[in-house]
């Protein structure tokens, strides 16, 4: 794949060779989280760091009505909260940042990665968190390593928390020029475990992790490397790594049968597995993924779905859902569409699919009225308020929290959409 | 700059938010970043509302910086006042648009907005928060709906007993229910019917419900009850001050109030006070038994709350409740009492000063938690903070406050205010606790095989938490020691630990680490231990072990624990 690590950028107006796709773009209201949101998932991932948004009050609410229960004891996320003598200059906020920092660090002593998060607010003020990060890795050096990226609703969306996590993680890989298959994007632990499983099965010499289990227990990278993006909203990850030396290799999402086979064989492939040793492990897979879909699909095959744009993992799973579970679809949205990431995807979407990059909620949401779809894949805040107008909905945040990739997770993932579509059938009132 | 791990409250402009989607009729433009819309599936989720929100943000992003973001607030204004057409407009702006100072009330006032009435929220973000921004926002649509019709200066106040003259019967508006308030749409009703049954009839409901043209019609009532004073004391005393309507202030949250707020209630309209509410010869007053609790609370099962310890936090208005009624209707003792809710600090601190107690203000829940546990209650009320801190630490809990979850918005009509109120009250704080004589015979047979540690509730609340919840306090060094169980009797062959956990607080002391050997424990002196009720071993253990290294003991065993015990017990 061809990837030019200068001139990509998501969020550049989208434009590339024909497409038999129907491209809108919108602007106007947009209903998606910030990228605060992604230290939800990204904490639980690395149970050795701990992520420090400096931002508003606003920003810690977010996160905590996001991650819908506060179930633990003390978080490995907080927020420092601006107050107004940080605004005003009476207090440095500098100091204060790094007050605030000496002491989390002397109550949470396990912790070894440290993330300073950006804000709206953090970077309206110009707060600089590099610097910032540079100067509190200077006061606890060897204890803990300071990182930071912003997760601001200004620049990012959602997911695009995560791709900025791990551009931050970038400069503490080490160089190694070894071949090695390298899985980029939060994977749920044993999904994880049964790919690294299976591409030791395919032969794949070694295969490391991004994000790791461990902060401190980073991946190299180098010539050698070979990425495969796990998520699809890794745009500026998948670049810095290809800076690094490393290649990219093309593939559809690991979502279903079609995308999981499709996803390890070019991994496989790409470390010259034949392609007899990919179908003998692959098609056993294959089949049973299958098997467990087929009832999944009976409920949802002819259905017509509408995608409000949230997470980025829209379009794969479109995909999914219109070749494997039959649908129909309605509408794609995306917050943002990155053709070269999306390229395998994209390709096998069924010709004329009307895609929406970007977001007026109001005119989706009379799009939606008028399609009367039987489901829609949408935020919280859209959920219950389409039910209650009768419409099917299901809620997308699940989806990043679910283990959904690989060929025998196909038939849970068809089951997070065929169970809305169930439940309604199995109600009665009368 | 402080840390936060979880926040009690949300930031100022979601207050605002409360009451635009309270209301009918209303809407809110919300100068925010991209993200800031994630307060929309507060009301969806927890309150399962069946629309979105009135707001339409203007989900500004970066690339819009270096452009006109003014333009856009008033494309979002004009967009929104053509597709809602609202009958009144709330403008206004989160904690990131603060910072730009593009100044959407001054855009909106510039613009032409059909005559809609526009009402300009600055709500400062970095210090203020929810409840405030709920307050300030309720005044403020007020006073804007109403500057029209402001009386002049000199007018003399209206007569709060007028509607005798006028020939019909008294009404009041209730004000302060919102939504994700705690309850607010049974105690409504409650309120309602108890107004109702003493001739008093409902004006204006506001803001649950109400639309731009019913808060106009707020001076038209005799009174303004104060049903939330976190979201309606500005108002009412605004009222007060410009309209000359007296307030009706006592929140009626359990028996004892809701008599008081009848009677205030009598005497604000100068109505006659009905023989049911004077208190008979046995400082009784008929009308209470409109509602069971005092009744179960005499009755003999209920021996057995005598002297629960109890923990309380939450808003002030509910906390404060909250202990009256634990300690003067239940008979509970009242171990600890503090609210996250600094705007009515003064009253907690006054409350818990009555009890003997210094109240906890603070919106830290780890300075909450590390409170409860040092308090060692048998029963936490508070909110859905303290309901995941009691569960870590092994003890039943109810919730009593915002912040909600969405199980605190029950289907059944469950109110927290008046008659039914109190009996919803006892119901929900009895229940986590186990109950009388099942408590009796726990106590008898608790030396049977059959009896768990921390079989204490039908509900299960506590039972798999009890072990670490006693490791983490032996272990995070935070929980100061107590030891000591009241009579032996008590602590050891019943099982009451209410009396034994009292002694065992009073005669807490703070932790003072000792460098050498740490001691051991014979296992007589673990079995010995393992016979104290387990809400207070933890602290006898550490108690007993910080007896033993002062005094160079290698091995505890019995003797110590009693020697520790009579040493605290001073």
């Amino acid at each position: 794949m061809v990837l030019s690590p200068v001139s990509a950028d998501a969020h550049s107006p989208s434009s590339g060779p024909a497409s038999p796709l129907e491209v809108v773009r919108e602007s106007g209201q947009r209903e998606v989280f910030c990228g605060l949101t992604s230290i939800v998932w990204l904490h639980r991932r690395m149970p050795d760091a701990f992520f420090l948004v400096v931002g508003s009050r606003t920003c810690a609410h977010l996160i905590q009505s996001a991650a819908g229960v506060m179930i633990f004891a003390e978080p490995r996320f907080g927020t420092a909260i601006l107050g107004e003598r940080d605004l005003a200059g009476l207090a440095d906020a500098n100091e204060e940042l790094d007050r605030l920092v000496a002491e989390l660090l002397e109550r949470r002593p396990e912790i070894r990665t440290l993330f300073l998060v950006g804000s709206c607010p953090s970077e309206v003020i110009k707060l600089d968190l590099a610097k910032a990060a540079e100067r509190l890795n200077r006061q606890h050096l060897g204890r803990v390593s300071v990182l930071n990226y912003s997760g601001s609703g200004i620049e990012t969306t959602f997911t695009q928390g995560e791709d900025e996590a791990l551009k931050a993680l970038m400069p503490l890989l080490p160089n190694d020029d070894a071949d090695q298959l390298l899985i980029v994007g939060t994977l749920a632990d044993a999904v994880e475990d049964r790919f690294v499983a299976l591409f030791e099965r395919l032969g794949v010499p070694r295969v490391r992790s991004l994000p790791p289990r461990r902060s401190s227990d980073l991946p190299a990278v180098g010539k050698g490397t070979r990425v495969l993006l796990a998520q699809p909203f890794l745009s500026g990850t998948a670049r810095a790594l290809v800076h690094r030396g490393a290649s990219l290799i093309e593939a559809p999402y690991p979502f279903g049968v079609e995308g999981s086979r499709a996803w390890m064989a070019a991994a496989a492939t790409a470390f010259g597995a034949s392609a007899e040793t990919v179908a003998a492990v692959l098609d056993p897979l294959v089949e049973r993924g299958r098997r467990a879909l087929a009832p999944h699909r009976e409920r949802l095959a002819g259905k017509r779905l509408f995608l409000m744009p949230d997470s980025q993992m829209e379009i794969p799973l479109a995909r999914f859902l219109s070749r494997e579970c039959g649908m129909e679809l309605v509408e794609v949205g995306v917050p943002y569409l990155d053709r070269q990431l999306m390229a395998a995807d994209l390709a096998l979407l069924p010709p004329g699919t009307r895609l929406c990059e970007g977001q007026d909620v109001e005119l989706q949401l009379e799009r939606v009225r008028a399609a009367r779809p039987d489901l829609v894949v949408c935020g919280l805040g859209l959920a219950n308020p389409l039910e209650a107008e009768g419409i099917a909905t299901k809620w997308s945040i699940e989806l990043v929290f679910s283990p959904i990739h690989g060929c025998d997770q196909a038939g849970d993932l068809a089951e997070l959409f065929a169970r809305s579509l169930r439940r309604r059938a199995a109600l009665s009132f009368a | 700059m402080e840390l936060t791990l979880w926040t009690y409250e949300g930031p100022p402009h979601v207050g605002a938010m409360r009451i635009a989607t309270s209301m009918e009729g209303v809407h809110y433009v919300l100068h925010a970043p991209q993200g800031d819309t994630y307060a929309d599936l507060l009301f969806t989720m927890i309150e399962r509302r069946d629309r979105r929100p009135p707001v339409t943000y203007t989900t500004f992003q970066a690339r819009d910086l270096g452009g006109d973001t003014a333009e856009l607030v008033k494309r979002s204004i004009a967009a929104a006042v053509e597709r809602f057409q609202p009958e009144a407009l709330l403008v206004g702006e989160s904690c990131t648009a603060e910072l730009i100072q593009d100044q959407p009330g001054a855009l909106a006032a510039g613009m032409d907005l059909g005559g809609i009435p526009m009402v300009s929220l600055e709500l400062p973000a970095y210090s203020k928060k929810e409840n405030w921004g709920a307050a300030e926002t309720l005044y403020q649509l007020v006073r804007g709906l109403l500057k029209q019709r402001m009386p002049a200066p000199g007018t003399p106040k209206p007569d709060p007993a007028r509607w005798r003259a006028e020939g019909r019967r008294p009404r009041v508006n209730l004000l302060g229910p919102s939504l994700l308030g705690f309850r607010c749409r049974d105690d409504v009703r409650e309120i309602t019917r108890l107004l109702g049954e003493h001739g008093v009839d409902v004006s204006v409901v506001a803001p649950l419900g109400a639309r731009p043209a019913d808060l106009q019609r707020l001076p038209e009532a005799d009174a303004n009850v104060c049903l939330y004073p976190e979201v309606a004391g500005s108002l009412c005393s605004w009222l007060e001050r410009s309209f000359g309507m007296p307030t009706v202030k006592t929140v009626p949250l359990g028996i004892g109030a809701t008599v008081a707020f009848l009677r205030e209630l009598h005497g604000v309209l100068g109505m006659e006070l009905p023989a049911d509410l004077q208190p008979d010869p046995e400082g009784l007053c008929p009308a209470e038994r409109a509602s069971r609790l005092p009744w179960y609370s005499r009755s003999v099962d209920s021996t057995y709350l005598t002297g629960k310890r109890v923990f309380i936090f939450g808003d002030g208005t509910h906390a404060i409740a909250a202990a009256r009624i634990a300690s003067r209707e239940l008979g509970f003792e009242v171990v600890g009492l503090g609210t996250y809710s600094r705007e009515l600090a003064r009253e907690v601190r006054a409350a818990a000063k009555e009890l003997g107690l210094e109240a906890l203000i603070s919106d830290d829940y780890l300075a909450v938690e590390k409170a409860m546990a040092e308090a060692a209650p048998e029963l936490v009320l508070g909110t859905q903070m303290e309901r995941h801190s009691a569960k870590r630490l092994g003890i039943p809990c109810a919730v009593i406050s915002t912040p909600l979850h969405v199980q605190d918005v029950p289907a059944r009509y469950a109110p927290q205010m008046g008659w039914e109120g109190a009996n919803v009250i006892f119901d929900s704080w009895v229940h986590p606790l186990m109950m009388g004589l099942e408590e009796h015979l726990i106590g008898m047979f608790r030396h049977d095989f059959e009896f768990v540690d921390g079989h204490r509730s039908h509900l299960g609340d506590g039972a798999p938490a009890v072990a670490p919840a006693a490791d983490r306090a032996h272990g995070d060094g935070a929980v100061p020691l107590a030891v000591g169980h009241g009579t032996p009797a008590a602590g050891h062959g019943q099982g009451d630990g209410g009396q034994s956990a009292a002694v065992a607080a009073a005669v807490a002391v703070a932790e003072a680490p000792a460098a050498g050997a740490e001691p051991r424990w014979s296992t007589a002196g673990e079995a010995e231990l393992h016979k104290i009720p387990f809400f207070v071993r933890s602290k006898v253990r550490r108690n007993t072990e910080s007896f033993a290294r002062e005094r160079g003991i290698a091995v505890i065993d019995a003797e110590t624990l009693y020697d520790a015990k009579a040493h605290f017990s001073r």
